[in-house]
């Protein structure tokens, strides 16, 4: 989600914070990791087998699930699917309405992205903005023969044509709420909460 | 971050490392079939260019282009500086047309902290007179740190005429704030009075220094500034102070050489030390451009905070003084602990 109005916000989101303010658990670790169990399974089955697939995880919280995906299917499918980094900042279309923003790490694999079927990989998915940049960045590292979008919460309010092609679980949510996803890799746990946020998203 | 960019010295550890760390991510995307990027889709950046450069324009404006940034190029030659407009007032007409930034090289010290009261947008200097060049001294920076994987610590040696370099200036501020430890070495009559003042030793002996350097930066003899016989000869000069292959050889195996460039081979650099695998003056030029990215997108790139201030004072005390003292050429060490060292330049 790389900080489109939940998730990602300007203060460390540390997993003591996340607990006192008390937010709703949506998902707890097992959830997580029975919906990236599942998500893979339909990759495989709609990808024939995963062939030509590339995972690419959008910064920040992607990129852990893309690389849990990754390693799930090659633990009990044997399938090894090579797995990446999208940093979308420079493609953003609200980039003047907030302070410079730091770069995140891109890292394509060696085998490209042309010709192959490109799954986004991202932790919310809300407006769609964020999904836009990641096509417009993938357009000019090369030319993918498909692009598909996995997100691990779908909670609504899509602002552009965007549709997920996997998702963890749909969790219907009004503007003012926030959705805040923890990753072990990052946050030291994880979890799915819902909260109320200070000021109404935009 | 500043607003601007003036000078190194305004910088702290976290902005240059930011900017190194910014220019990375960026030359990796320069790797891609598409380099181009959308980022400063809208934004116009003005080269302001009072003295004759090719590479830092030319870098300049390749790095706002791959950000989509619209460019205007603006030269003293040929504009209506040539019948007598003051640089306010091709300020206040920059201003009327709206430019985000404000790229300048000038020949006097200070000009850039001058315009940045005048004008709107973000002002980087791109050297003025003999006072600073801070995007130089971030591109030699960011090569040091990928070829040898640090700075701090590192040891850089930079060699010739100090006096008159910008180069020089700005690279020892900078690499003060990022830990590494500097020399210079070059002939006491190029050396400013200053010196004493400054973060950094100085030698006059090239080749006890060498085997202890991990960068030697050759500096261009900038005849173009010197009105005063500075050195005896080219030759002599050539001989005491350039870098030929003898001297290579006393150099530690990892030890790299830089030139800003342009170079007079022959005279602070022989062609064979240029074209060694040593030389990284090449890579130089490529860094610029990423380096150059990577302001323009921290300076630009997000929305801009109104009320801004002008930028701290930094910018033009100590400027000029390294020409004021060079009519004194012999004395100039000696002297130095008093004159302008309490500067922050």
């Amino acid at each position: 989600m790389a900080g489109m109005s939940e998730a990602a916000g300007p203060e460390p989101a540390g997993p003591a914070k996340g607990q006192g303010r008390g937010g709703k658990s949506v998902l707890g670790s097992d959830e997580i990791r029975r919906a990236l169990t599942r998500i893979g399974h339909e990759i495989l089955e709609r990808t024939d087998g995963a062939r030509d697939v590339v995972l690419l995880g959008i910064q920040t919280r992607g990129v852990p699930l893309a690389r849990r995906l990754a390693a799930r299917l090659a633990e009990t499918e044997g399938v090894h699917i090579p797995v990446g980094a999208l940093d979308i900042t420079l493609y953003r279309d609200d980039l003047r309405l907030r302070p410079t923003r730091t770069l995140g790490h891109t890292e394509i694999p060696d085998a490209g992205i042309d010709g192959m079927v490109v799954v986004l990989v991202d932790d919310v998915l809300y407006s769609g903005r964020t999904v836009r940049a990641a096509l417009d960045a993938l357009g000019d590292i090369g030319r993918p023969r498909a692009v598909q979008l996995a997100v691990l919460v779908d909670r609504g309010h899509r602002e552009l044509p965007i549709r997920p092609d996997y998702v963890g679980k749909n969790l219907p949510t009004s503007k003012r709420e926030a959705v805040k996803v923890l990753l072990t890799e990052i946050d030291g746990e994880d979890s799915v909460t819902l909260q109320v946020s200070r000021q109404a998203s935009r | 971050m500043n607003r601007h960019l003036i000078s190194a010295a305004d910088l702290s550890l976290d902005d240059a490392v930011a900017i190194l760390d910014t220019a990375e991510e960026l030359a990796r995307l320069a790797q891609r079939p598409i380099p181009k990027l959308p980022t400063l889709r809208g934004r116009t950046v003005v080269n302001l260019f009072y003295e004759d450069s090719t590479r830092t324009r030319i870098s300049f404006e390749a790095a706002a282009k791959r950000l989509s940034a619209d460019v205007i190029n603006f030269s003293a030659k040929g504009s209506s500086v040539a019948k007598g407009e003051s640089l306010k007032d091709t300020a206040l007409t920059l201003q009327a047309m709206g430019a985000d930034a404000v790229v300048i090289r000038h020949g006097a010290s200070g000009a850039p902290y001058r315009l940045a009261g005048w004008v709107r947008g973000s002002v980087i200097n791109a050297g003025d007179g003999t006072h600073e060049h801070p995007t130089q001294a971030l591109l030699d920076a960011f090569t040091m740190r990928r070829r040898l994987g640090r700075l701090a610590g590192l040891r850089v040696t930079i060699v010739g005429d100090i006096l008159h370099s910008r180069v020089a200036r700005s690279n020892v501020w900078l690499l003060r704030t990022l830990g590494a430890r500097v020399t210079l070495v070059a002939p006491p009559t190029l050396l400013p009075v200053a010196v004493g003042g400054w973060p950094c030793s100085v030698s006059y002996d090239f080749s006890t220094v060498l085997p202890d350097s991990d960068v030697v930066m050759m500096l261009r003899v900038q005849r173009e500034r010197m009105s005063d016989a500075y050195f005896p000869s080219v030759r002599e000069y050539s001989r005491r102070y350039g870098l030929d292959g003898d001297r290579m050889a006393l150099l530690a195996d990892h030890a790299i050489v830089m030139h800003p460039g342009p170079m007079n081979r022959g005279v602070e650099i022989a062609a064979e030390v240029a074209d060694s695998p040593r030389s990284t003056i090449v890579e130089q030029v490529t860094n610029g451009v990423s380096v150059r990215m990577a302001v323009l997108y921290l300076l630009l790139g997000g929305s801009r905070e109104p009320g801004d201030a002008p930028p701290a004072a930094a910018g033009l005390a100590a400027a000029g003084s390294g020409v004021a003292g060079s009519g004194v050429a012999g004395s100039g060490v000696a002297g130095s602990g008093v004159a302008g060292s309490g500067e922050t330049l």
